[in-house]
């Protein structure tokens, strides 16, 4: 099975990698000096978007993070200081940060998981029903994930209200409050994610599985492979590049809830108890006002991400795999 | 390596040119007065409350009043979202430019905005001003911090405890006099009828809370040379804390459902018809009005420990302040003045209900409104008001206090460990703001 996916896909990566090279190689003779700086001209629009949209407020986002910054010195009321590390002291010396952390992690490992299990299961049914269903099932799909994250969360709160709610009404729950508890909230949350961003990985993933040759599919049928067996060892491997596209989307986005359980647990729960650290930042940098630490909870943010980023892609490119 | 080396350079000139453009540091706007001009256009933003035309008109007469003394100025009203103040008024003083001259603000707001530069500081004007000496302390205190004067009381709110004199005639009770009375009267309402909560209170609802703390003797902190200390685990607050969080629990209010209520979920409960008590403001009682529960509700003074005495309550309102950017300042107070004087402030409370300042006014209201009468003798038995600190804008934004109380509540801590922490926390946050 592996030999005829390899086979298969050999001609277009080889065949490209040799016909670029050559025409580059012959090009700079003329003039050597100009052609060093064309590509960057025209890289030149793009590189200034992206400077003005992502580095610059990354560059501002950590030199806020090494400030005193609150209301008072936005507002001209006192000067601005140089902390150093000192807003990342106090975070890490700060046990509800580890708390929220350790929450945030699992939590997001949680969406993640149910979001890639629940997407992918859904996109082999959809290859393996009639054009009625499937067109219902990717119209349902398409609704949850073209529903505001705000919409869905407030109707989510209201199917399952302790007193009006249709949930606790059909489950015979009487008036369990959903939100109460630490994990049930989780729980609540997670669904709500869940429910929003299944459809993005379905809709992917499914097209992936639209992309294989039916051929391979089909010796895989006649070899007598279960549906199982099919999707382990043809579906996955061929579908490498585009899961990990999904998962990585996926730890992304799910790292960072925000709506969901700032709308669903008013602002992180009793307590305190359902905080991510998204939200955590949001009521450190504009509830109270500390921007400065709320900085600091955003670059800890991208560090984190971008190391699980990197170290994924790592494990995946020591598979083999070129993306 | 050769293609990184080229991506870096230009990189960095992006950076570097990313650096000069800015001067390397986040803004910081001068919030300074350029000038005192006495004409041209005062800029003004007040609340905008629910049902906000008879508040507009009485503002107009004020603003009328001051245009008769001043030709030249003109004057434009701005009503903003209550919900939507905070970043409004925080943008005003990031950028004063586009700021406003005076702006409406609640009393809990005044240290903090005081110490993010924003607020003109106009002791001298108030101190001269015939007016303002039959304004009632709590409310002066209010608008001071550190000895001086940010701005003039526009109205005072203070809660009370309401109750349904229907379901109190139906089991034969009277109205609780003694903080103990209350609880175990709330104990036996749920007990009777177990649809309704005895007395609805919320984890979140903080102002609610206080008086229970006070009652006792408790404070939430306690000043000395102007820096303040957390004192919410001191002995006696303890006593109010425990107090209070009894009332949670399947014997009155359950807390799966009452430790995520704030302030208005108890009052929309009892206005509904979910509660037999709850502790409400004047300013609810248009809400209780449009309730099911019209008619068949009366209100006292929230009683303390002892018979006859009553718990200190939490003197809540707003003030009108000028703001510091202002280049109409002698303008701009006059026109405070205006807005906040007895005039004003007596036809705001027909208009809105808005409780006056001035103890000499509001004895007149209260003898033309019967309802206000439970408020006024609340007020006049002495209210409270939360620490003048910047620290305390924090300690409310951050939620320390509901935490402690939803801890309690959830049984994740007790008393004594849920307001060790929250006194730390609160110690903490009156020592950033210094």
């Amino acid at each position: 099975m592996t030999a005829n996916s390899t086979a298969y896909k050999a001609p277009g990566t080889s065949g490209a990698g040799g016909t670029s090279t050559r025409p580059l190689r012959r090009r700079p003779a003329p003039s050597a000096r100009r052609s060093g700086w064309t590509p960057w001209l025209y890289l030149l629009p793009a590189l200034v978007l992206l400077g003005g949209l992502l580095v610059y407020p990354i560059y501002q986002l950590g030199l806020i993070s090494f400030l005193e910054y609150t209301q008072a010195q936005v507002s001209g009321g006192e000067p601005t200081t140089f902390q150093g590390f000192g807003n990342y002291a106090t975070l890490f010396g700060d046990s509800q940060f580890w708390q929220v952390l350790l929450a945030t992690v699992v939590f997001a490992a949680a969406c993640v998981l149910a979001t890639l299990l629940v997407g992918c299961a859904l996109a082999v049914l959809l290859t393996r029903i009639r054009a009625v269903p499937r067109l219902v099932l990717m119209l349902a799909a398409l609704g949850a994930w073209a529903t505001p994250a705000i919409t869905g969360s407030t109707v989510w709160m209201f199917l399952f209200d302790p007193d009006f709610g249709p949930v606790n009404r059909v489950l015979g729950l009487g008036d369990f409050s959903w939100t109460y508890g630490r994990y049930s909230a989780f729980a609540l949350v997670l669904l709500e994610v869940l429910w929003c961003s299944f459809p993005f990985v379905m809709v992917t993933v499914y097209a992936g599985i639209r992309a294989i040759p039916t051929e391979v599919l089909e010796a895989a049928a006649l070899d007598g492979a279960s549906q199982w067996r099919i999707w382990r060892s043809v579906m996955a491997p061929m579908l490498r590049p585009i899961l990990v596209v999904v998962t990585i989307q996926s730890i992304i986005w799910d790292f960072k809830v925000f709506t969901q359980i700032y709308v669903m647990t008013a602002g992180g729960g009793i307590a305190g108890q359902n905080l991510v650290l998204n939200v955590y930042a949001y009521q450190k940098a504009f509830a109270s006002s500390q921007y400065s630490l709320g900085s600091a909870i955003g670059v800890v943010m991208l560090v984190i991400l971008l190391a699980v980023t990197l170290v994924y892609l790592r494990l995946v490119r020591r598979q083999g795999e070129e993306l | 390596m050769k293609l990184s080396a080229r991506i870096a350079a230009p990189a960095a000139a992006l950076v570097l040119a990313g650096l000069t453009a800015t001067g390397c540091a986040p803004q910081t706007s001068d919030t300074g007065a350029k000038g005192d001009e006495k004409t041209g256009t005062l800029r003004v933003w007040l609340f905008q409350e629910v049902g906000n035309k008879p508040k507009e008109q009485v503002v107009d007469a004020a603003v009328a009043d001051f245009k008769k003394a001043h030709k030249d100025a003109k004057v434009e009203i701005e009503y903003i979202p209550v919900d939507t103040r905070a970043q409004r008024i925080k943008a005003a003083f990031n950028d004063p430019e586009s700021a406003p001259d005076l702006i409406e603000y609640g009393n809990t707001d005044t240290a903090g905005y005081v110490k993010d530069g924003g607020l003109a500081d106009v002791s001298a004007e108030f101190a001269a001003w015939d007016e303002a000496k039959d304004t009632d302390p709590t409310a002066k205190q209010s608008v001071t911090v550190g000895g001086k004067v940010y701005g003039a009381p526009l109205f005072v709110g203070v809660r009370a405890l309401y109750y349904r004199t229907d379901v109190f005639e139906d089991l034969g009770i009277e109205a609780p006099k003694t903080q103990a009375e209350l609880i175990s009267t709330a104990k036996k309402i749920h007990k009777k009828k177990p649809d309704l909560y005895g007395l609805a209170v919320g984890g979140a609802y903080t102002y609610g809370a206080m008086p229970f703390i006070w009652a006792g003797g408790g404070e939430l902190a306690d000043e000395s040379g102007g820096t303040y200390k957390a004192a919410i685990n001191s002995d006696k607050a303890r006593k109010g804390i425990e107090a209070y969080t009894s009332l949670f629990g399947d014997d009155n209010c359950p807390a799966a459902k009452c430790a995520a209520m704030g302030g208005n979920a108890t009052v929309t409960a009892f206005a509904s018809g979910k509660a037999a008590m709850a502790i409400g403001g004047d300013f609810s009682h248009t809400a209780v009005e449009a309730g099911s529960v019209k008619g068949k509700y009366a209100v006292v003074p929230l009683p303390g420990l002892t018979e006859g005495s009553v718990a200190p309550a939490f003197a809540g309102g707003n003030n009108i302040g000028v703001l510091k950017s202002s280049s109409h300042r002698t303008l701009a107070v006059d026109l405070m003045k205006s807005l906040t004087g007895k005039r004003t402030q007596a036809k705001m409370f027909d208009a809105m209900g808005f409780l006056p300042t001035y103890t000499d006014v509001r004895a007149a209201a209260a003898k033309k409104e019967l309802f206000v009468e439970p408020f006024v003798r609340t007020l006049g038995a002495g209210a409270k008001f939360v620490p003048a600190s910047p620290g305390w804008g924090q300690i409310d934004s951050s939620l320390i206090l509901p935490t402690m109380f939803q801890e309690i509540v959830s049984g994740r801590k007790d008393v004594a460990k849920a307001s060790d922490d929250a006194a730390k926390k609160m110690d903490a946050a009156f020592a950033d703001a210094g």
